[in-house]
């Protein structure tokens, strides 16, 4: 499949305090990606560079293989084909639904927009709220409206602001799913934009994880999770800490742990050349799990309640702490000492930070 | 008092209503519920006796009336309403279009100083625009020492269009102020939306903009268009004959009192339309969302572009602030030069006397009726503000004749009542008073007070309320301890709007005062209409410089 859209080094900013740093992505059409990050680190501007509102200082935005946007270039946003779903849905307060829907047709005949609307609205469920105003909707029709009125024109590209952080926390995921599938059946490219990684992990192909203006990491949430390009990655991405061990052998490193056996993963070097090296290792929470007959024992110093599980946090004798997911039926009192076991088959490790 | 916690019986909370001071207050909300239809009553009073002046008609006069001058009131009225209307349209709109959207040289300064017209009066504007562009002004003087001819192209300023341009340069301000809040609000946004959907900048504006602000701008237009069927002075000084001159005519010209109100009553249909439009309005505003954008970039302008824009908001602001002022300022210093006049510190001390009383009396019945509110949340309680705060829409000119009629009707009563039980002869004890000023004020002003304060009584939340009771404080340490410190600002505020309001006020002033009891504004009248430009300019200054105050603190409250 061919490449929508190539954002190729580009950076942003507001007279002297840069925005977005040197930032690369490439989207495949039909693929849907996703920029996340905290908020301030540029990611609502990257999606506007992209949209044609904000003009870049260097670099190039490429669409559909044509340049939109370089130093001193900037394609006016109505001439880009892209359709963007606005954090507040900035629907019109004056409009129904129908022409919210249909404001965006005005090249096409009556007809053709009747039918466009109609189809619209019938594969999003709105048929029956058509004729109402944007502020007798509930916030989730609101959204959809939001987002049929930009797909209406046949866009090339959505861009999604924050598209959810308007909802229900317990009506997100929901919705997210349903946007997924949607797009998907119209095979649409898209990006949004969130702070939140279960939104990300549920719409999207591809994630970008920004950090002040950077791109830290652009690629799928199994590769984010299990290969973090670095530490900030790994920080950022589900839950870990980082200990100190050492790389005994290519598939062993030593830790207080005890020794580790798995694939080690390091995201610049393969195992061979980083042997005998020191390294922090990344310990997720269900590398670490419960053996009353380990010999290696920790002390419950905090532990919040998931339901299916507990998130214990423990701490060794060293006073190192790791995470632990383990079962709701080990009730352990703060305080305790239980029995651990670490259970690894991939290792990721990061060259260590203050080795001595 | 000694708050210690574990005396506090936590059973005895939740029975708070069946508390002793709750039960003796019962009388004291029976009370709180009847004031606000007290209130209304002094309102719609002057209404009603305009309406009931039908019951006395003056064939004669009517006959001359609508021979003569009614068929001029109606067209003046019309063309000076359609005039105002186009010309604060097309200023305001655009101003705040520019201001709110685009970044050109002296953009921060042009979003507060186009405000500024607000501090002076329609009227000081209207004589310093005669003064200045008259026959006899410095324009035309050194225009015709220059071309040294007799300028008959130059445009009479004493003329229907020279009143529609005075007052939309006093009234864009309205327009200008809530279209802005529109466009500030989701102007830019709702262009981008547009852009991402494929229209260019400008059929954006035109086709979701202008649209989605249609609310906003009529609600602005309907506000100058009040302040235009209210004005007395402006068309007084031009000459230019509308209801409020004719009402001032026929009372004091003819000594038709009922002449007088049912011509009131004519324009109170007029105003009628409007207040309806403009609530119409009103409540479709409240659907749209009211949120600033996060962070809105200007868009620059630049080139010839940005030369025009800035060329056209200074213009703006040069006739309608700068030239006054400056004008003003010139006369002023000439005036004192002569000397300055004898009785000025009297006319202020009376303007300034009465602003106050005013200020104190109408916040003090605005803060009650807000509280009545809060006591009593129903739907009869609800209409009776309505109609309380409706006296804004009242003209002066109205009000004065609605409340001097049924006041010297009283006053009458009284003298009479007293001669008849002790005897003595008392004379009138209303008239000649403040009293008939103050009730025509409160009237008319009331809302200006009112809506400040309920906002900001609906900060001090019901919990608040209960935590206090909980605590033990009830009654006038609640309001001591809890009221009073939350609302002070706004009382503030409430006050000051009202205090510069009646200084700049002229028909009421001018028709009920006590005999010989001049203020600054009623100087200004008597003063430009023998055409005394220098005499009034001093007053005039005055009265600019309390304008300023309220001008500030919307500034102030708008940065923020």
């Amino acid at each position: 499949m061919s490449t929508l859209l190539k954002l190729d080094r580009i950076s942003h900013a507001y007279g002297a305090q840069a925005i977005v740093n040197e930032l690369s992505l490439e989207l495949k059409k039909g693929e849907i990606g996703c920029l996340l990050g905290p908020s301030g680190c540029g990611k609502t501007t990257v999606l506007r560079c992209i949209a044609g509102f904000e003009p870049i200082i260097s670099g190039e935005i490429w669409l559909n293989e044509n340049s939109v946007s370089r130093a001193g270039f900037v394609l006016p946003p109505e001439q880009r084909r892209i359709g963007m779903v606005f954090q507040e849905y900035a629907l019109f307060p004056h409009l129904t639904v129908t022409a919210n829907v249909g404001f965006g047709l005005h090249r096409s005949t009556k007809a053709e927009r009747a039918h466009r609307v109609a189809e619209l609205l019938q594969i999003t469920g709105l048929t029956e709220v058509a004729n109402r105003y944007p502020h007798e909707l509930s916030g989730g029709q609101q959204q959809r409206v939001a987002l049929v009125r930009a797909l209406a024109p046949y866009p090339d590209l959505i861009l999604l602001d924050e598209p959810f952080s308007n909802l229900d926390v317990s009506l997100r995921e929901y919705l997210g799913q349903e946007i997924r599938e949607l797009l998907k059946k119209l095979n649409i490219t898209a990006i949004l934009v969130t702070h939140d990684q279960a939104e990300a992990f549920a719409v999207a192909d591809k994630i970008g994880v920004m950090h002040a203006g950077k791109m830290m990491q652009w690629g799928g949430a199994h590769e984010l999770y299990h290969h973090p390009a670095n530490r900030f990655i790994a920080d950022f991405i589900g839950q870990g800490i980082l200990i100190p061990g050492k790389v005994m052998h290519p598939d062993k490193v030593e830790t207080e742990l005890g020794t580790l056996t798995g694939n080690i993963y390091h995201p610049d070097h393969s195992s061979r050349e980083i042997a005998g090296s020191q390294v922090d290792v990344l310990i997720r929470p269900d590398d670490i799990i419960h053996d009353n007959d380990s010999s290696l024992r920790a002390v419950v110093i905090h532990k919040a309640f998931r339901g299916a599980q507990y998130l214990y946090t423990l701490r060794l004798t060293s006073g190192q702490n790791v995470l632990s997911l383990i079962s709701s039926y080990h009730d352990h009192a703060i305080g305790e000492k239980i029995g651990i076991r670490p259970q690894t088959d991939h290792i990721v490790v990061f060259d260590r930070l203050n080795s001595q | 008092m000694k708050n210690d916690f574990s005396s506090v019986n936590p059973a005895a909370i939740p029975d708070i209503q069946q508390h002793s001071s709750y039960k003796a207050g019962y009388g004291i909300r029976r009370a709180w519920r009847v004031f606000p239809f007290l209130v209304a009553a002094v309102v719609l009073v002057p209404v009603c006796v305009v309406f009931a002046s039908f019951l006395s008609l003056d064939d004669e006069i009517w006959q001359h009336l609508i021979a003569t001058t009614l068929p001029n009131l109606l067209t003046n009225t019309l063309w000076l309403s359609l005039g105002v209307i186009a010309g604060t349209a097309l200023l305001g709109i655009s101003l705040a279009w520019f201001t709110s959207v685009y970044r050109f040289p002296g953009y921060r300064f042009f979003s507060w100083a186009l405000f500024l017209p607000l501090a002076i009066p329609a009227y000081v504007i209207a004589f310093v625009a005669l003064g200045t562009f008259d026959y006899t002004g410095p324009v035309q003087t050194s225009l015709r020492h220059w071309f040294n001819s007799d300028l008959l192209w130059f445009p009479d300023i004493r003329s229907g269009p020279g009143v529609a341009i005075v007052m939309t340069l006093a009234f864009y301000p309205y327009v200008y102020l809530l279209s802005r809040d529109a466009f500030l609000t989701q102007g830019k946004r709702l262009l981008e939306v547009a852009q991402s959907l494929g229209f260019t900048r400008r059929q954006g504006f035109f086709r979701v903009v202008l649209p989605m602000a249609r609310p906003w701008i009529v609600a602005g237009i309907m506000l100058a268009l009040m302040e235009t069927l209210a004005d007395f002075g402006t068309v007084s000084i031009f000459n230019y004959d509308t209801f409020t001159t004719a009402i001032y005519k026929t009372w004091f010209g003819m000594f038709s009192l009922s002449t007088a109100s049912q011509l009131a009553s004519l324009l109170i249909l007029i105003v009628l339309v409007i207040i309806v439009t403009e609530q119409r309005f009103r409540l479709r505003m409240r659907f749209s969302e009211n949120r600033k954008s996060a962070r809105v970039e200007r868009v620059p302008l630049t080139g010839w572009q940005a030369a025009a824009v800035t060329g056209f908001a200074s213009t703006v602001l040069f006739f309608a602030f700068v030239l006054p002022v400056v004008q003003l300022s010139i006369w002023a210093m000439d005036a004192l030069t002569v000397g300055l006049d004898q009785r000025y510190l009297e006319f202020t001390w009376h303007s300034v006397l009465l602003s106050i009383l005013a200020a104190l009396i109408t916040c003090l019945v605005a803060a009650m009726l807000a509280y009545a509110a809060r006591i009593h949340s129903d739907g009869y309680t609800r209409f009776a503000i309505r109609l309380s705060t409706v006296g804004y829409a009242l003209p002066g000119a109205v009000l004065a004749v609605g409340i001097f009629i049924p006041m010297a009707w009283l006053d009458n009563l009284l003298s009479d009542w007293i001669e008849i039980i002790s005897g003595a002869e008392t004379g009138l004890l209303i008239q000649g008073t403040l009293t008939v000023m103050l009730v025509a004020y409160m009237t008319r002003f009331l809302a200006v007070s009112y809506f400040p304060l309920e906002s900001a009584l609906q900060r001090v939340t019901r919990s608040i309320d209960e935590a206090a009771a909980g605590f033990g404080i009830t009654g006038w340490s609640m309001l001591r301890t809890i009221y009073l410190p939350m609302l002070k600002s706004s009382l503030f505020t409430a006050a000051t709007l009202v205090f510069v309001d009646v200084m700049k006020e002229m028909p009421i002033t001018l028709m009920t005062r006590p005999f010989d009891w001049d203020t600054l504004a009623v100087r200004i009248f008597s003063l430009t209409s023998e055409g005394q430009w220098e005499q009034a300019a001093l007053p005039a200054l005055t009265l600019i410089l309390t304008g300023l105050i309220p001008i500030i603190l919307l500034v102030r409250h708008s940065e923020t």
